[in-house]
């Protein structure tokens, strides 16, 4: 019984990075896109899910395997999320936060809205790619190999992603355009450019993460309003302030929920909102958040 | 703050506003009075339970710049207690509707505890958050039915008036409706109204002027939670069902979209939006089109080209008439 739950309870860590490595990766593009153009983007969710099904179709119409779909995907989106900056986002900088929230959830309506009336409501399974399948025995328990790729690959994400913010010139850029994007206009950087850019990389890394989880999740027009809800939660907790702050909120909330399956199943979908609330309650700012 | 970053039109003079509204009132009331006769009750029925819950988001968004996502949860969590109590219970309207109310506005003292603290899109997010806990707590319970949801709930009688005969039935919402409407207006044209206005506009100012935001902010979704919760309940009487679709955060989109299109921050928008979203759904419905899509689509045209909304784009041909 004892080792038996010793089990249990590995599985569910196992469990829980992996839903962390998707909430971090997902709370990482919504920082960025935040940090910079101000603008909470929930289409994420939304443009998660359209990378899953770009991958999901590549696939199936085109042969494309899984390795060019994790490069391809998020270049299709990030073009969708460029197009959508250039033409509507763009339009609403100079007014309200609020507004471009509003866009946004049209946005992911819409996206939603079309992938479900053209693939239905049930979804489809994307299969590993054949180098990943199988598993992997640790001594301790048994864990399938393509889950372990999930979790490094987004842990070197993350930190590839945190290396170029906070270690290269393009990342000294964006850090002054957060600042300050009038002074910085007068050094003749194209700021606008930037935030194109910008929005395109947080949206190309939501549907990186949706290809990843492809294999994993039921492949279905609403994966992404489901996890994105989650995702928010994750980001008021962690607070939208630092890029690190928001990967080791999601990992950490991710591993959280992986121990409530242990301990009180019944509550394990609850357990982000219910810690939300008591850091709301305790710490307004969030976990890593600067005092609004 | 200058005047782009605000959310509605407040350069009109208050009582020129004051009037205006009035006006409003009265033609809203001879709408609903005049349209049974031409147009398909239930329609106009659901329009107004729709329109309360429009009105609640709007009171948040409108006056005090709040954006909720989360008012699916009383208006559903009402919807579901005035049919379990109507209709296991055997309550009666009245009753049940009562209790209903008073625990949907329960559950906004709850969401307004936390989510008063944050302001903006953070605001936004803990009521989206915190109205899914409400919808998972919805799936998993007992009372609600589960996917069936409550079926043929009883619409009874309320002071000896038989709420089976269509007309009653038609005018008791209306009353409701009305009281909703009067009690808003009431709000935005109080003192306190002006301070959530003031809060809207500067908070700084409010706190540096010895009183606090957050209470006002509290005060204020209370009382919005209470408008969505008797419009759900409601609608839960219109429809003789309450189901998960009442508590899903589209259903809070819905809220948020017929504020939007109606206009932010007037007092009868969220009705003209709730009118035209109603029918709007039920005329794709017919023609088979995507209502989730056609709404993305009213999302996205009206925040980039009609920001005000047909009533606010409506009061710039105001200047015409002086």
């Amino acid at each position: 019984m004892e080792h038996f739950s010793m089990m249990a309870l590995w599985g569910q860590l196992v469990v829980g990075l992996i839903n962390g490595s998707f909430y971090a990766l997902l709370s990482l593009g919504l920082a960025i896109i935040f940090g910079l153009l101000k603008v909470a983007n929930f289409a994420h969710g939304a443009l998660f899910m359209l990378g899953a099904f770009s991958a999901l179709l590549m696939h199936r119409y085109l042969g494309v395997n899984y390795w060019f779909a994790l490069v391809l995907a998020p270049l299709v989106v990030a073009a969708f999320g460029v197009v959508f900056e250039r033409l509507a986002l763009r339009r609403l900088y100079h007014l309200h936060h609020l507004y471009g929230m509003l866009l946004t959830f049209g946005l992911a309506l819409v996206v939603q809205g079309v992938v479900l009336d053209r693939f239905g409501a049930s979804g489809a399974s994307y299969p590993p790619p054949d180098l990943l399948r199988g598993g992997l025995d640790l001594g301790f328990m048994f864990v399938p190999v393509y889950r372990l790729w999930v979790i490094v690959a987004a842990i070197v994400v993350c930190a590839c992603t945190w290396i170029v913010i906070e270690k290269t010139k393009l990342g000294a850029y964006l850090r002054a355009a957060t600042e300050n994007p009038e002074l910085l206009k007068t050094f003749s950087v194209n700021v606008p450019l930037l935030l194109t850019a910008t929005y395109a990389a947080g949206v190309g890394l939501a549907a990186l993460a949706g290809v990843m989880a492809a294999p994993i999740y039921q492949v279905s027009p609403m994966m992404g309003a489901d996890i994105i809800i989650v995702v928010f939660a994750v980001v008021v907790v962690g607070g939208m302030g630092s890029i690190s702050g928001a990967i080791f909120t999601g990992f950490g909330l991710g591993l959280l929920e992986g121990v409530a399956k242990v301990v009180y199943p019944e509550a394990a979908n609850s357990v982000i909102f219910a810690m939300m609330a008591l850091v709301l309650l305790f710490r307004p700012a969030g976990l890593f958040g600067k005092e609004t | 703050m200058n005047e782009t970053k605000t959310n509605v039109q407040s350069n009109i003079p208050v009582l020129d506003r004051w009037n205006l509204e009035i006006i409003g009132i009265v033609l809203v009331v001879l709408f609903f009075l005049v349209a049974p006769f031409f147009i398909y009750p239930v329609f106009l029925m659901k329009a107004m339970s729709y329109a309360i819950l429009g009105m609640s988001v709007n009171l948040l968004l409108g006056y005090v710049g709040l954006l909720s996502f989360g008012h699916a949860a009383f208006f559903g969590l009402s919807a579901y207690m005035f049919g379990h109590f109507a209709k296991e219970m055997d309550f009666g309207v009245a009753l049940s509707m009562l209790i209903a109310v008073s625990g949907g506005t329960l559950l906004g003292v709850l969401f307004a505890m936390i989510a008063v603290r944050r302001i903006e899109f953070y605001f936004a997010m803990i009521t989206l958050a915190l109205a899914q806990l409400v919808y998972f707590f919805c799936v998993q319970a007992e009372f609600t039915g589960g996917d069936d949801g409550l079926q043929g709930i009883p619409r009874g009688e309320i002071l000896g008036f038989s709420l089976l005969e269509n007309s009653h039935l038609y005018g008791f919402v209306l009353l409701m409706f009305l009281f909703c409407l009067l009690f808003v207006f009431r709000i935005i044209n109080s003192p306190f109204g002006e301070m959530l206005k003031a809060i809207r506009e500067n908070p700084e100012r409010v706190t540096s002027l010895g009183c606090s935001p957050r209470t006002y902010k509290f005060i204020a979704f209370v009382l919005s939670a209470f408008l969505a919760s008797i419009g759900g309940a409601l609608k839960a009487l219109v429809f003789q069902i309450a189901a998960l679709p009442d508590v899903h955060w589209l259903m809070s989109g819905d809220g948020v979209l017929m504020a939007l299109v109606g206009g932010i921050g007037t007092l009868i928008g969220p009705i003209v939006g709730a009118l035209f979203i109603v029918w709007a759904q039920d005329g794709l419905a017919e023609i088979g089109m995507s209502v989730v899509v056609m709404q993305g689509l009213l999302f996205m045209a009206t925040v980039l080209l009609f920001r005000k909304g047909i009533v606010g784009e409506l009061g710039r041909l105001k200047k015409y008439f002086r």
